[in-house]
């Protein structure tokens, strides 16, 4: 062996991404029926722990990623806000499900058409509700954003959502 | 005690308080004029006759646009004309909606100890849509009752603590009401959609 120190040359952003992307303490706010995949998703058969991901956090301070995972009501929805804004920077939303991506097969006074009209998403996982396989999905391509995201935890806005014409 | 002879047990007990009877698929149904709601409910409860210990349902039903709209619906539950299916034998025909009033709102009561059911149907006035609380006779009426003024808004009469279940306190109208608008949101935050 020599007797020189290894080295390793890398940008400290893609290091901080690298890591950020393969430390994510979910926050999980199951409401329904799709909570059921989230824990096929998070038990040993599926393994999210595998991605870096196995480590659920109860409280929306120690969390980065919030997985809205359920349908969300007119009287849920100020909960979800507050959770969403208790959350510490950076911070992601992954919005599992069709009822949270757009309100689902729900058209109704007590639904909401999907949380992005009150909160911003990063991720839509759409099934009703989403296999597990899907989920992993979003979450792969929730550690490709994270990646490529740049160190201030500065991300691009969100895509403005299209006006819905019946 | 079948549905037959619960009808005739509950008709000769109450004979000033049953408005109409009739029986569905093997299920007793008694009508009952409001006001002696409280009466008949205590008694079904505490005579051994009876011992209706449970009160398994507590609901209403909005009249107020049944067979006025036509749909394609075999079956609907959106305030439509019902055709029953000619496959399953229908001995006893559902008689239709009881009166004029609006409103029903309807008990399912059963027995635990005598395995039999009744339901109790007292039909309501929108202009006066107020009936007896059960609180006082089934601990349980407490917030189904609840979830009915929340949603038809109808009153229970010396309930403890008639205020909304389901919806939040700023909700404005009751949404199972056919006059309810079907497209009407009332967002406490965040945009109408």
């Amino acid at each position: 062996m020599s007797d020189e120190a290894g080295f390793l040359t890398s940008r400290l952003e893609e290091a901080i991404g690298w890591a950020r992307k393969y430390s994510i303490f979910q926050y999980p706010f199951v409401t329904a029926c799709c909570g059921m995949e989230y824990m096929a998703t998070a038990c040993s058969h599926y393994d999210v722990d595998r991605f870096g991901a196995g480590l659920p956090r109860f409280s929306p301070r120690q969390a980065d990623v919030l997985f809205v995972v359920g349908t969300i009501s007119h009287k849920m929805l100020p909960v979800l806000k507050r959770i969403y804004d208790q959350m510490a920077d950076p911070k992601w939303v992954v919005s599992f499900g069709v009822c949270t991506c757009t309100g689902g097969f729900y058209d109704n006074y007590a639904t909401v058409m999907g949380i992005d009209t009150v909160i911003p998403v990063d991720v839509y996982i759409p099934g009703c509700p989403p296999r597990p396989e899907y989920v992993l999905d979003g979450l792969l391509k929730l550690q490709a954003k994270i990646q490529a995201q740049h160190l201030s935890g500065h991300r691009s806005a969100p895509e403005p959502r299209p006006e819905f014409r019946p | 005690m079948n549905a037959p002879a619960m009808i005739q047990a509950v008709s000769e007990r109450f004979p000033a308080a049953v408005k109409t009877s009739h029986m569905y698929r093997g299920d007793a149904t008694v009508v009952l004029r409001r006001e002696s709601l409280l009466g008949v409910a205590r008694v079904l409860k505490e005579d051994p006759a009876f011992e209706m210990n449970f009160l398994m349902d507590l609901t209403a039903v909005d009249y107020s646009c049944f067979g006025k709209k036509s749909s394609p619906a075999f079956f609907s539950s959106s305030g439509v004309m019902v055709s029953p299916s000619p496959v399953i034998p229908d001995a006893d025909p559902w008689p239709g909606p009881t009166g004029p009033e609006r409103f029903v709102v309807v008990y399912h009561l059963y027995s635990l100890p005598l395995k039999h059911r009744l339901r109790l149907e007292v039909p309501v006035e929108e202009a006066d849509a107020e009936v007896d609380s059960l609180t006082s006779i089934w601990g349980g009426a407490n917030w189904l009752e609840r979830e009915v003024w929340d949603m038809f808004g109808i009153r229970f009469r010396a309930h403890p603590n008639l205020i909304r279940i389901l919806m939040y306190e700023e909700f404005a109208g009751h949404p199972l009401r056919k006059d309810y608008p079907v497209n009407k949101r009332q967002p406490l935050i965040g945009p109408v959609n």
